[in-house]
């Protein structure tokens, strides 16, 4: 604690904070000012997702110390969902705006209905289990969207799953909206990127909220000792949940978020690579570390872009920083050395 | 474990510093400077983009088209006329990095596109580049969403669908079968595209379908009961509307049990006698339909096939047709309708627009091609078939 009244874990959630707008603040102004080339400006959207993907699954595995292997599952069913009810509601008149926010609630319930399912069995579980069912869970979820047929017409909704039995029984003026293989296509692209960030800054205030509560200070009981915390009354189970659950339901607006930004969508772009490269973002900026999460996603994506000019050495190089970040991280020299800008931090308060 | 570390710190360095040199020659193919019409080649000097899977599983077909696109350019920069300045770039077949390197093309100025190599990734630039008015022509995204929604995306292949009627056209019409099995890629684009016309085709023509199976993406190296459902209800030919790599698996896997049905394959079969380690005698008998005959008897064909061989080792498919096709089809519509490279990309998409959909163009994969507005091509496939390890004219 220091003295000055505001604690260690504020002055952490606002130095978050305090980067992610003044990030934001910096790309408008180069925008508004026509410096940003198109492909920065193309990029901002999936930036501005895979951070809320990185956050979210640093909070079940940096926060609940659990490996969760099949985050993209999550972020599949909201893009699906979400972009389902933004093509629904595209005659209904409401705004852009709107549209977008109802999809991303839409696709972060259905993720949340989604992660409580996997929760219920695997969250009462000792060990790896998470990681093993996370593994198939994103895999199934792949397969069901791949054979999912969904169509909307003024009678509600029709689905069928395998063989496409939806648009032959569509009325007048339905649609098919999930075709299987072919994913979604032609949607309107409605994602901006204050509309990113709003949902990034949603998400940090949940995920600081919720760390450095009651509840949070529980479930990182549990990580550091479930016997020990089971030990003084901790329901283990529920607590796994709450982090699990809002870890998923996050995903899933971002998952909405992502899939509005691009005319099309498939199933197989959210498989296990994606979840694996989530995973990466979190590992190299940290468990835990929030900060760290969305440095390391925005670092991510935006470096193999930006590589492009080294043509087929950009694989190379890509690894090679990879490698670098993880040498770095754990040097005891520059430890010390950025330690000593941390005044004030005793040594071991992060493990 | 310093040293290792600054070691290696100076190895990027000098990577980083190597790459910048360089200046990404190899995919920027700049017309040869000649100082007496100087003038007039920078007017007609156009910068021609596309992207495609250069790296990862479907590179075959990005390098192909990329290589195709290359020889067709150099070709045109040493004719008179209009002059290309080419440049492709990485996709890794992957809608989102599509739309970057989309992105990264518009930066360097590109004025002209040849969209995207492979299907889903050709949607999403396609929504791009009708939002951005630059006009662009697919030498293979043969999926019919690429044009849904747009004026200015032209396909330079079939349609997947027209594959699939035109398949179960040629069953009938030759009379190869009545009792038919089916094995297709229930997650790909393609495949289901072709599956679903030739199934609804496939009934008014009297072709029975007894067996209709399907693999997956990761599920795709064991095809025994596919086979086994075939073979057991008694299938006198069985249609692979996939690409080569299953259908390999699946000839070898047939062959093992004892199960010598007709195969009838689609353009995505074309290609399977240079696939490595390949025994081309498990392909024989296979018929394809297609629209690029590499042995063709025709010069032009020759010439091209020659080309690419010297160049890249290998003989080209039907993909690096296509694209050298739409280099040809850019050069004839953009002299014919007297485009220069200092009109706005919305004035060269209007006129592209115009042109394509009233012009002929005669090139590798056919003659006499013609455009209808929603930006699909007409033009007559071949059937084929493998005969003595080399693809023969059925027709």
């Amino acid at each position: 604690m220091k003295k000055l009244g505001i604690s260690k874990a504020s002055q952490k959630a606002f130095t978050t904070y305090g980067v992610v707008i003044a990030a934001f603040a910096v790309m408008q102004i180069v925008g508004a000012t026509g410096n940003m080339s198109s492909m920065l400006k193309g990029m901002l959207v999936p930036i501005c997702a895979y951070v809320v993907m990185a956050v979210s699954l640093n909070l079940t595995v940096g926060v609940l110390g659990e490996l969760s292997l099949g985050h993209a599952g999550f972020m599949s069913v909201g893009a699906f969902m979400g972009v389902t009810a933004a093509s629904a509601l595209r005659d209904s008149g409401l705004s852009a705006g709107l549209r977008l926010a109802i999809a991303m609630v839409v696709g972060a319930l259905f993720a949340g209905i989604v992660g409580f399912l996997v929760g219920i069995p695997v969250l009462r579980l000792n060990g790896d289990y998470l990681a093993i069912v996370t593994l198939a869970f994103g895999e199934i979820i792949k397969s069901i969207f791949n054979n999912m047929y969904l169509g909307f017409d003024k009678k509600g909704f029709h689905i069928s799953l395998l063989t496409d039995k939806v648009s032959a029984g569509l009325g007048e003026g339905g649609k098919l909206i999930i075709g299987g293989p072919m994913g979604i296509g032609g949607i309107q692209k409605i994602a901006t990127f204050t509309a990113g960030f709003i949902l990034i800054m949603i998400c940090l205030v949940v995920i600081f909220n919720l760390v450095n509560s009651r509840a949070g200070r529980a479930i990182m009981a549990i990580r550091d000792n479930r016997i020990a915390a089971e030990s003084v009354g901790i329901p283990v189970t529920k607590y796994k949940m709450m982090a699990f659950v809002t870890s998923a339901a996050m995903a899933g607006s971002a998952g909405a978020l992502f899939a509005l930004n691009f005319s099309t969508i498939v199933a197989n772009k959210f498989d296990f690579n994606t979840s694996i490269l989530v995973l990466v973002f979190v590992v190299l900026g940290g468990l835990g570390n929030m900060l760290g999460s969305i440095i390391a996603a925005t670092a991510l994506v935006i470096l193999p872009e930006v590589l492009r000019q080294f043509r087929d050495y950009r694989m190379l190089v890509y690894a090679i920083v990879l490698i670098l970040v993880m040498l770095i991280r754990n040097n005891p020299a520059i430890k010390n050395f950025t330690g000593r800008f941390r005044t004030g931090k005793k040594g071991g308060a992060e493990k | 474990m310093k040293k290792i570390l600054a070691l290696m710190l100076v190895a990027m360095l000098a990577l980083t510093l190597v790459a910048c040199g360089e200046k990404t020659p190899a995919e920027t193919t700049a017309p040869a400077d000649d100082g007496a019409g100087e003038e007039t080649a920078q007017n007609l000097t156009f910068k021609l983009g596309g992207t495609g899977p250069l790296t990862g599983g479907a590179a075959i077909y990005g390098l192909a088209v990329k290589n195709a696109a290359e020889i067709a350019v150099e070709e045109i920069n040493a004719m008179d006329g209009v002059h290309f300045e080419l440049q492709y770039q990485d996709d890794a077949h992957d809608a989102e990095k599509a739309v970057n390197a989309y992105n990264a093309l518009k930066d360097w100025g590109m004025q002209i596109s040849m969209g995207s190599v492979t299907s889903t990734p050709c949607v999403a630039t396609a929504a791009e580049t009708y939002a951005d008015r630059i006009f662009a022509i697919t030498p293979s995204g043969s999926s019919t969403a690429v044009l849904e929604g747009n004026d200015n995306q032209f396909q330079m292949c079939f349609t997947d669908p027209n594959q699939g009627s035109a398949s179960a056209q040629y069953i009938h019409d030759k009379g190869l079968a009545s009792k038919v099995a089916v094995i297709w890629k229930n997650d790909d684009v393609y495949s289901k595209g072709i599956y679903d016309t030739f199934m609804a085709a496939a009934p008014g023509l009297g072709l029975e379908i007894v067996s209709d199976t399907t693999f997956q993406d990761g599920n795709d190296t064991n095809f025994s009961v596919q086979i086994a459902d075939a073979q057991s209800k008694g299938a006198e030919l069985v249609f692979l509307p996939m690409y080569y790599t299953p259908a390999s698996l699946i000839f070898a896997q047939a062959k093992a049990v004892g199960y010598e049905p007709k195969w009838f394959g689609v353009d995505g079969m074309y290609g399977i006698l240079t696939l490595e380690g390949f025994d081309t005698s498990l392909a024989e008998g296979v018929i394809l339909l297609t629209p690029f005959n590499a042995d063709s008897e025709d010069a032009r064909t020759q010439a091209f096939v020659a080309k690419y061989q010297e160049k890249f080792g290998e003989i080209p498919n039907q993909f690096a047709a296509d694209a050298y096709d739409c280099v040809y089809a850019y050069k004839q519509a953009l002299e014919d309708s007297g485009c220069t490279a200092d009109m706005s990309r919305e004035e060269i998409c209007a006129k592209m627009i115009e042109q394509f959909t009233t012009m002929t163009f005669d090139g590798l994969t056919g003659d006499g091609m013609t455009w209808d507005a929603t930006g699909a091509v007409t033009k007559s496939p071949k059937g084929m078939v493998i005969q003595n390890g080399a693809y023969v004219g059925l027709d």
